[in-house]
């Protein structure tokens, strides 16, 4: 199975050499065989007599992250949708796709989604599925930005990036949370501790988490928004990526989940009513819609909501329908996308205002497209699956069991009514796609090119997807026994095979799927007259536009703060910095009591040391206040000059002779850059500016202060110079203990000191030296 | 004393520290040397002040300074050297190039 799952990537690396051929044959034809070997390796796990199938490669053993591929019905359901499909896809796309487009790049991404949405559906370890499900975002947005050069793509491709990442990394939070409670990262064991989890506190959050990162990669309600701009994707991706599989994996991660959560009241709520509230806008929108593929996303959107809304409600007979449906979307809407890419193929519009008429020019996508388009209206006929799930659906709203609290129950009988009016407006924008494009007259003025039909091998796949339409219209239960029932088994354990049958008697879902006819043809007829009320609702509103704001406020709003503090002013960041260790040292040190004084143990006060000290005290302070450079550069060498007294008097000879010498170097080199800098102005700063500083410079000093004595004022442990001392003479032969210290004891320090000097001495002969040329400007 | 040279390093730093919040190189320079000097009195006060004979061995003489901290401050005399000379050459190439040394006209172009 890791081969199964990884073959698509292995064969993504040799896709470009052989791209380099496509003239002679076109690269797609190489690539189709590995999704159908891939299928036809899966194909052979369907039978009544299924059991899961488990597999385990080690990974990263030591973390509990390995490769294990559990193959239960769901996930076998999900395997032969990618891989089945994928096939038709790519065969479909050998005609979509000229050879002057960049193939390479486009198999490429189209084999790592591959691999990425198998690992997905097959992972049961929660940490590879993340891993694979960021490897969909990736992939989906690189194919949804495939013409990079117009703007509209990269803009959809980084609307899905941000929007599918935001919700993976929320359901990575779940994720984690998840698996540190129950301690283990296979999904299964989680699900043998689902008291576990649903007696923990942390339950609504982790709920929150995984559902943010399914609601967001299925499109639900508010986080669709992505999905009709993915639209700028090429036609085969997005009968792929956003009709069948992709989108389906939010779906797919709220049924693995779901015998965790459904044991909880809130799971019921927030699932079904995202799901329906998902399902009548979608379907509301899509109707106002002009392009083709906005119609479809839209479409796409509002049928991904209902199947979440059967999630949610979690009963058998909604979960066998959610599954039924997951299948029937599949067949009905790729083989639409399809069509829809050839329309655009062939008349060089996707404008359904600019479009009518085809039928006569090209009856073969027109037969096509009814199968398609009636059987995602639903309507009653015996040789359409759309149907028979509708139908499914129906049954299922109007069976829920209200878990006892009050909004649980307001929705049990709300959601029925909310079914029908999504449904209505399903019923509308489906017979406007088909009849908006194929009846009506032919408007051949607007079209660049003369429409005709497609070619032969293009209509291949959404005739093989449309022949699966019939065949589950005609036979409803041809799959059911060997197949559908264990997917469902997997979600929901009660779930009992039905004969799923077109003609049931007069009951209320039949009655329910009549009124969506009924009052789908009178909507559809009078469509001119109600669209207005479009310019009500959403009128002026649209989630894009929260969205764009959103993303306009975060770049200014973090240019803003940036500005505010990174001003490029040295002395503001200065400030910032010592106003920071000020602040928290302080706070340190009260907190832990730092602050001790003692007067035991000092050294007694001589008049000529208080002296020198005076005499520092005003030079230091007299740096601040002067105004001429050389008063400044002699009264640090004052400062120097002291401090080398001090030495003197507190018996460091070593040091108080360096501490002459350099402060004349130092001097001598004021002095001869002395000349050359521009002259000291007087200090023109606000008062208040000056009082900042001052406290901060002030407290500053104050602090080292009473850092100072308090560290003097504690006598923790011995200091180890008595070993010095000692062992000057036996070990370093030497009389002089500092001299000993820097070149025997601690010969590291000096060797890096004389480093230090020859660095900065290079450094300055380079600043002297090395100029631009100003004439070679 | 030593609470006397802590309050004289402490005054040292504030110096330098105002200095090097102002606008011109050069004071910035002056304020960086000042914030040496204290630190190299912090640390000898650390070792404790006059408590006996500078630490050169000499007969009959057995108790003496600490010699760590002046091995210490030593090694940061010169390196403050070092950084200070440099600072000073930059200064001076800076106001050469620029034809001017206060900082708040040294931002760079894209905050102007």
């Amino acid at each position: 199975m890791l081969i199964a799952v990884l073959i698509p990537l292995i064969f993504a690396i040799i896709v470009p050499y052989l791209s380099k051929f496509k003239q002679k044959v076109h690269t797609g034809i190489f690539v189709f065989f590995i999704p159908f070997s891939i299928f036809l390796y899966f194909i052979r796990f369907v039978g009544s007599d299924f059991e899961p199938v488990r597999q385990t490669y080690n990974w990263i053993p030591s973390l509990g992250i390995n490769f294990d591929f559990y193959l239960d019905g769901l996930s076998l359901l999900f395997v032969l949708l990618i891989s089945g499909i994928g096939s038709l896809v790519v065969l479909y796309s050998v005609y979509y796709l000229h050879v002057s487009e960049r193939l390479g790049h486009f198999y490429l991404y189209l084999l790592m989604f591959m691999t990425a949405m198998l690992g997905v559906v097959l992972s049961d370890n929660v940490f590879v599925l993340y891993t694979f499900w960021e490897l969909t975002s990736i992939s989906s947005f690189l194919l949804i930005g495939y013409w990079h050069y117009r703007e509209r793509s990269r803009y959809g491709a980084q609307k899905s990036m941000l929007i599918t990442v935001f919700g993976g990394l929320s359901m990575l939070g779940g994720l984690v949370l998840l698996s540190n409670i129950t301690g283990t990262t296979s999904i299964q064991a989680m699900i043998a501790q689902v008291d576990v989890i649903l007696a923990n506190d942390y339950l609504p959050l982790i709920m929150a988490f995984i559902l943010l990162g399914a609601f967001t990669k299925s499109a639900q309600f508010p986080f669709h928004i992505w999905l009709p701009d993915a639209m700028e994707a090429p036609t085969p991706v997005s009968a792929y990526l956003h009709s069948a599989t992709m989108v389906k994996a939010g779906i797919f991660l709220i049924a693995r989940f779901s015998p965790i959560f459904s044991g909880y009241e809130w799971f019921f709520i927030v699932v079904s009513i995202v799901g329906i509230v998902t399902l009548c806008w979608a379907s509301y929108m899509a109707v106002r819609q002009t392009d083709l593929k906005g119609i479809l996303a839209f479409s796409t959107i509002s049928q991904l909501g209902m199947i979440m809304a059967m999630l949610g409600f979690g009963t058998g007979a909604a979960v066998f329908a959610a599954v039924f449906h997951i299948l029937n979307h599949a067949t009905f809407k790729g083989s639409l996308f399809m069509i829809a890419g050839i329309i655009d193929h062939e008349t060089g519009t996707r404008d359904i205002r600019k479009l009518g008429g085809l039928f006569t020019f090209m009856p073969m996508t027109g037969i096509l497209a009814i199968f398609g388009t009636f059987s995602m209206a639903g309507i009653p006929l015996p040789f359409l699956n759309g149907f028979y799930s509708k139908e499914a659906f129906f049954a299922s709203t109007l069976e829920l069991e209200s878990t006892g609290n009050a909004i649980a129950s307001f929705l049990v009988e709300a959601i029925p009514y909310l079914a029908v009016f999504g449904s209505i407006f399903t019923f509308v924008y489906s017979m406007y796609l088909f009849f908006g494009v194929f009846t009506g007259p032919a408007k051949l003025d607007k079209l660049k090119t003369k429409p005709h039909e497609a070619p032969i091998g293009m209509l291949v796949s959404p005739f093989i997807l449309v022949l699966g339409v019939i065949v589950i219209g005609l036979f409803p239960n041809l799959f059911n026994g060997t197949f559908l029932i264990h997917a469902a088994e997997a979600v929901n354990s009660t779930v009992e095979l039905e004969k799923l049958k077109f003609w049931h008697g007069f009951i209320t879902p039949l009655f329910m799927s009549l009124a969506v006819v009924g009052i789908g043809i009178v909507f559809y007829l009078t469509r001119q007259k109600w669209s207005n009320i479009y310019h009500v609702l959403p009128g002026k509103l649209s989630f894009n536009k929260v969205y764009d704001y959103i993303i306009k406020k975060l770049d200014d709003v973090s240019a803003k703060i940036t500005d505010s503090y990174m001003t490029g002013s040295l002395k503001t960041y200065m400030t910032i910095i010592l106003a920071t260790i000020l602040v928290v040292t302080t706070f340190f040190m009260v907190v832990t009591g730092g602050f001790t004084i003692s007067t035991d143990n000092l050294a007694e006060v001589t008049f000529i040391e208080i002296a020198v000290v005076l005499v520092i005290t005003i030079a230091a302070i007299a740096t601040i206040f002067t105004n001429s450079k050389l008063g400044a550069i002699l009264i640090t060498g004052v400062v120097g000059y002291g401090v080398a007294t001090l030495f003197v008097i507190y018996r460091a000879p070593d040091l108080a002779l360096t501490q002459l010498v350099i402060e004349t170097v130092s001097v001598a080199l004021f002095l001869l850059c002395f000349y050359h800098l521009p002259k000291l102005r007087k200090r023109t700063e606000k008062a208040s500016t000056k009082l900042g500083n001052a406290v901060i410079s002030i407290g500053f000093g104050a602090l080292m202060t009473i850092i100072a004595i308090s560290a003097h004022s504690t006598d923790w442990f011995e200091p180890i110079s008595n070993y010095f001392i000692e062992t000057s003479y036996k070990l370093g032969g030497g009389h002089n203990i500092v001299n000993v210290i820097l070149v025997d004891m601690r010969g590291l320090d000096t060797l890096f000191e004389i480093t230090v000097l020859g660095i900065a001495a290079l450094a300055i002969v380079s600043l002297i030296k090395l100029r631009h040329d100003k004439e070679a400007k | 004393m030593e609470i006397i040279i802590s309050i004289l390093a402490g005054v040292l730093i504030t110096t330098g520290i105002y200095n090097l919040l102002q606008k011109q190189f050069l004071r910035i320079v002056i304020g960086t040397v000042l914030l040496s000097h204290g630190a190299h009195l912090f640390i000898l006060t650390m070792g404790k002040l006059k408590r006996g004979q500078p630490p050169i061995l000499t007969d009959g003489v057995t108790d003496y300074t600490d010699p760590l901290p002046q091995a210490l401050i030593l090694t940061s005399i010169v390196i403050s050297f070092g950084i200070t000379s440099l600072l000073l050459v930059l200064a001076y190439r800076t106001a050469r190039e620029n034809n001017t040394d206060n900082m708040e006209e040294l931002r760079g172009t894209e905050n102007e």
